[in-house]
């Protein structure tokens, strides 16, 4: 609570409320209208997650804004939300990136504006909602209700083959959550409660929680994506409009991480750890298998698609080699990814929505005829590298040298990322970028807009700042994770 | 903050201003506004260094944090400075250098339309040059470090139409980031055996650790300071371009003159040399590492010497010159006289910087030709150019009183005196690089400046010298080039300038026999005593052999090329190294990738499982459909059908299991 207002409420509710609003302008001739609520809407949905951040007290490890009312008392599900250290940057990251994709798809969207801008209005709220849940059953309706805007956004505004990737998108992730839904009715009939904060405590069996991790598993890791459940993300992300794609990698991706860390680990800790060998092994074909195959991408969204599942190859990573400086490396690399990738993918939007092509064999020269655009294709394409004083090289080294205490090998394996992460970024952008002006169409190329501008600007101020000085952020998370981790070392058996 | 502390602090951001500034307002500002921002903000980064450096030899080290970056756990990683002899030196000489680059740049970049985008970079390498060099922990190190890839590869694509350029400062990048992987690995294992990554935690804690071990093949028991010092050294030949990954430096030829005096010889490709020298204090712990240092360096010293001898373009018989040099600074890092090697590093931060950027005045002057077998005769139009060129080939040859034959011939000697395993081969490779030193050396000379003009006629009446913004820095890097070994090898390696800052231990200390050797003499008797000796012999020898072949028998070394083919095409593909990485790493990677994305991604998950899934579902419910004819005796025959199975199958069961 602060001021008396049910802040956790407010994150939620607010965004979805706006959308509600935007829905309600109706067809296209209020589009204006329609994209002036959203943004609004969206802007005052981030301000109002800023006291989040300035009254979090960052000494305890225990769930603050806490709201508990009762929602069906015969089964004991309430409506009960918190937040600590590890979902406040989640949440935050997810109420900065909806004014960049309203702002993205300002013009770019003519067709249903109003639909387009409410789906992501609502999805914010939907999201949010995932990140705070501490009902099982809450979280459970979240976690699912955040297809269905999602899977609108790209069977309407996908490219020409959305059909086949929305639905590959709802199926693969649906059928992964089903065994989850199993899973916290068997906790649920075991505790008698809904609270996920109860399962900590719940002493379960080694057979038992070796079922009950791998429905998770199922739940998060295609949601992650981990290999080889990820083969939905690059048809996704190709068809998806350049908004769906920002928000798929930058938020939806995380959810499955957040996941791992909010059930999995807490609730079945000697799965964990009787699983973390398989888990470090899916994790570290993800860095190295996905780097090498999104080398070969012709096509500049399926790329970052792949170099999204390598980047969060890491995330699984931190997150299961159980020391402190690996955990809050994985969340430090989800909120990088979150703006390396976003960032990424409003680059391509920006050259996608003048070119109408996503081949790189389209592009060449493009520096010639936009210089600004190319400053910042250059810092994004850096600290999707991983260069150190970006974003991006944070998150990275924390895991590798987190993967070092635990192993040699998994450092080796994880820091080859070096080579890869650069080689196929930068040589996608050589292609792209540099050279001569390869045809007309590039030669025609005008440089950003200040709409334009302004997103990539404020993405830009934000991966160097988290680059230069990540301190805010990992000190927030410090008493979570190593309430997180101490839950994780300590036995249910 | 104390005044000093003021001072360390604007050092690197005295630069960093005037890079932000040209780089976002470049455009705004105009030129002029650019080059005097910039070239303000590094005067005042080399004049605070004097101060700094005034101060230090007063004896007030600094060791302390600026900010924290992060922490986790209870591990702080910091960014702070280590203000200490060897990193003052190392100010001087990036901000002195960098100044002259600055200067000159004014002339050489005037028609290019990306001249502000020029100074934003070069100010920004010097910022981040001097963040890598005044790091008091591994961190700001590897900031440093990676920031100035980050220039370099900006700075060889700076033209970036042209294919070559984009394609080399593409190589350099990767080819550096394999180093950097190695380098990551020593700073990963370094946090994990030390739990700090503070230079002076780490080596206060180093000599308690000489015994530990680590099994990073299951089996076999490594000691932890070789495995350590080794994976650092692997970023050091990435950075300072040790064969195997020297691949780069040529190539990154393709960058404008000025950042291949800057970046590409004297400053970057140093960083690796700084780095070993200041974790002397853990390499003395590992001759294992030490030999494989010196066996490295001496291989590159001398095979990249071979190079030189057959490239035609001028910038690159230099590259590879400086390929080379780097090959003895390591060699003598290896033979432990780290203070050898950052002597060299200095005299041939002038003179090689002194010698590129002569080479870019020629370059100039020949409308932007750099092939010698089209110039010649150059040195009555371009006297100031010529006498700066002969400065520097004859201080690059070692031949005294000039800068390179005091720092190289000390290394000589050390690696001479050195025991290691690897050191005899070495000392032959630093002999012998003499001779060839001192032939592409004066090949280059000969070819550029003597003879008859060989360009065309057009170019020849254009001929002139360089305007006094491109001279000026010559004269200005000529004057060390002369005088620096003269007048520092004394206090440098045989007086106590380094102090605590370089840690040699007692049985690896060559330098220190050759301390006591010279321990009254002058730079005169130095000079005297190594007068005829046999690296003294062979520069001569090679300097004759030059002549011979460029200015008296023209014709031979056509007939040399054609009598010894094998050996000339080896030399001339650059023992075939690029081609070895194209098709075996590159071409590889993307076999490997192409493979697993058709065949894993495409027709196993997607094909056989995901696909695959959704076409049984459809198929049975296709069959399904077609039993669901509607017709009513489809259905009653299913059902007598059906009942007939049901009633069979429980009697088969009663008659199986029921009855015995």
């Amino acid at each position: 609570m602060i001021l008396g207002m049910p802040i956790l409420s407010v994150v939620i509710w607010l965004p979805i409320l706006a959308g509600l609003a935007v829905l309600a302008t109706g067809g296209d001739r209020n589009a204006n209208m329609a994209r002036m609520i959203a943004l609004v809407g969206s802007i005052l949905g981030f301000l109002v997650a800023i006291p989040l951040y300035t009254q979090f007290n960052p000494s305890t490890a225990g769930m603050q804004f806490t709201e508990m009312v009762p929602w069906v008392e015969r089964f004991h599900v309430n409506y009960h939300l918190g937040l600590d250290g590890i979902s406040l940057w989640l949440v935050l990251l997810n109420c900065f990136t909806t004014p960049l994709v309203v702002i993205a798809g300002w013009k770019v969207i003519e067709n249903k504006v109003a639909q387009y801008m409410a789906a992501f209005l609502i999805m914010s709220g939907i999201v949010n909602g995932v990140f705070m849940a501490l009902d099982a059953l809450l979280f459970y309706v979240f976690w699912e209700a955040m297809l269905i805007p999602m899977f609108i956004i790209i069977g309407v505004w996908g490219g020409p083959n959305r059909v086949y990737a929305a639905i590959k998108f709802f199926l693969y992730t649906l059928l992964g959550s089903l065994l989850m839904l199993v899973a916290l009715i068997y906790l649920y009939n075991k505790s008698g409660s809904f609270n996920i904060l109860d399962y900590y405590r719940l002493p379960i069996g080694i057979t038992a929680q070796i079922f009950i991790f791998i429905a998770f598993f199922l739940a998060f890791a295609v949601k992650v994506p981990m290999w080889p459940v990820h083969t939905w993300l690059p048809d996704a992300h190709v068809e998806a409009p350049t908004g769906g794609s920002v928000v798929l990698a930058a938020i939806m991706l995380k959810v499955g991480a957040y996941g791992f860390l909010r059930f999995s680990l807490p609730i079945a800790p000697d799965a964990s750890h009787a699983l973390s060998g398989f888990m470090i092994t899916l994790s570290l074909i993800a860095v190295i298998y996905i780097g090498l195959v999104a080398l070969v991408q012709t096509d500049m969204k399926k790329l970052i698609a792949y170099s999204s599942i390598s980047h969060m190859g890491f995330v699984t990573l931190g997150i299961f080699i159980f020391n402190s400086i690996g955990t809050e490396g994985a969340i430090v690399q989800m909120i990088s990814h979150g703006l390396v990738s976003g960032a990424m993918f409003l680059c391509v939007g920006v050259l996608y929505d003048r070119m109408h092509s996503r081949k790189i064999s389209d592009y060449g020269g493009v520096a010639n005829k936009m210089p600004m655009f190319a400053a910042f294709f250059m810092l994004f394409a850096m600290a999707n590298s991983g260069l150190p004083g970006t974003s991006g090289f944070a998150g990275e080294f924390m895991v590798i040298l987190g993967a070092m205490k635990a192993n040699f090998w998994l450092a080796f394996g994880a820091a080859t990322t070096l080579v890869f992460g650069a080689a196929y970024t930068l040589w996608m952008f050589k292609r792209v970028i540099f050279g001569a002006i390869a045809n007309s169409h590039v030669a025609e190329l005008a440089d950003i807009s200040g709409r334009e501008f302004l997103f990539l600007a404020i993405l830009a101020i934000g991966v160097l700042g988290m680059g230069l000085y990540p301190l805010p952020v990992s000190e927030l998370m410090h008493a979570s994770v190593s309430d997180l981790l101490a839950h994780v070392a300590h036995s249910k058996l | 903050m104390t005044d000093m502390q003021k001072l360390y602090l604007l050092v690197p951001m005295a630069p960093l201003f005037g890079a932000v500034i040209t780089g976002l307002f470049g455009r705004k500002i105009g030129r002029t506004a650019s080059h005097s921002i910039t070239i303000l903000g590094v005067a005042v980064a080399f004049l605070c260094s004097i101060l700094i450096f005034q101060d230090v030899m007063a004896g007030h080290n600094f060791n302390g944090a600026v900010y924290t970056w992060l922490t986790s756990g209870d591990v702080r990683f910091e960014i702070g400075f280590l203000i200490d002899r060897l990193t003052v030196l190392m100010m001087l000489v990036v901000t002195f250098v960098s100044l002259m680059v600055h200067i000159y740049t004014i002339g050489y970049m005037q028609d290019d339309d990306g001249y502000q985008r020029f100074f934003s970079y070069i100010s920004l390498f010097t910022f981040s040059m001097l963040m890598l060099v005044m790091s008091n922990n591994f961190l700001q190190l590897f900031f440093g470090w990676e920031a100035v890839g980050l220039v370099s590869y900006l700075l060889i694509g700076f033209w970036y139409t042209r294919p070559t350029a984009i394609y080399a400062n593409l190589k350099a990048f990767l080819v550096n980031r394999v180093g950097d992987f190695g380098f990551l690995l020593g700073i990963g294992l370094i946090m994990a055996h030390f739990g700090t990554l503070d230079y002076e935690s780490v080596f206060a804690k180093a000599p308690s650790m000489t015994m530990d071990t680590i099994e990073i093949i299951p089996g076999s028991q490594w000691l932890l300071m070789t495995a350590i010092c080794i994976f650092l050294f692997i970023g050091a030949m990435g950075k300072s371009a040790q064969f195997p990954l020297h691949v780069w430096l040529p190539d990154s030829m393709e960058g404008p003159t000025p950042i291949s005096a800057l970046i590409h010889a004297a400053t970057m490709v140093t960083a690796g040399l700084f780095m070993v020298a200041r974790m002397s204090p853990l390499y003395e712990l590992s001759e294992t590492a030490l030999s494989v240092i010196l066996v490295i360096g001496s291989i590159t010293a001398l095979f990249m010497a071979f190079l030189g001898m057959v490239q035609n373009d001028i910038k690159r018989v230099i590259a590879y010159s400086t390929l080379s040099q780097l090959g003895y600074m390591t060699t003598a890092l290896g033979a432990s006289a780290y203070a050898g090697a950052i002597f060299h590093l200095m005299t041939h931060a002038f003179f090689k910087a002194l010698l590129f950027l002569a080479a870019g005045s020629v370059i100039i002057a020949m409308h932007h030709e750099q092939d010698m077998r089209k110039m010649g005769g150059l040195r009555k139009y371009m006297p100031i150019t010529y006498w700066c060129v002969v400065v520097g080939s004859v201080a690059l040859c070692g031949i005294p009183p000039f800068s390179g034959f005091f720092s190289k011939d000390m290394i000589i000697d050390a690696v001479r005196d050195c025991q290691l395993p690897g050191a005899g081969f070495a000392y032959f490779a630093v002999v012998t690089s003499a001779f060839v030193t001192a032939f592409y050396s004066f090949r280059l000379l000969f070819m550029t400046f003597h003879g008859k003009p060989r360009m065309d006629h057009h170019t020849e009446s254009h001929l002139h010298e360089s305007p006094w913004t491109v001279t000026l820095p010559l004269i200005l890097l000529a004057i060390p080039s002369m005088l620096a070994g003269w007048l520092y090898i004394k206090p440098l390696l045989f007086g106590d300038y380094f102090g605590s800052a370089i840690v040699v231990s007692e049985v690896h200390d060559v330098l220190g026999h050759l301390k006591e050797e010279y321990h009254s003499a002058s730079s005169l008797d130095i000079v005297l005593h190594n007068l005829l000796t046999l690296p003294m012999i062979l520069s001569l020898l090679g300097i004759l052999t030059a002549w011979f072949l460029y200015m008296v028998r023209t014709d031979l070394p056509a007939k040399i090329a054609e009598r010894f083919g094998f050996i000339y095409k080896l030399l001339e593909n650059k023992y075939y190294c690029d081609e070895f990485n194209d098709f075996f790493f590159a071409g590889g990677a993307r076999k490997i990738g192409n493979f697993l994305w058709s065949k894993g991604d495409v027709r196993v998950i997607d094909g056989f499982f995901v696909n695959g899934a959704a076409r049984v579902v459809a198929g049975f419910s296709r069959l399904m459909r077609e039993l669901q004819s509607g017709y009513v005796y489809h259905y009653a025959f299913a059902m007598i059908f059906g009942l007939f199975v049901l009633l069979s199958i429980s009697g088969v069961l009663n008659a199986w299991f029921v009855k015995p």
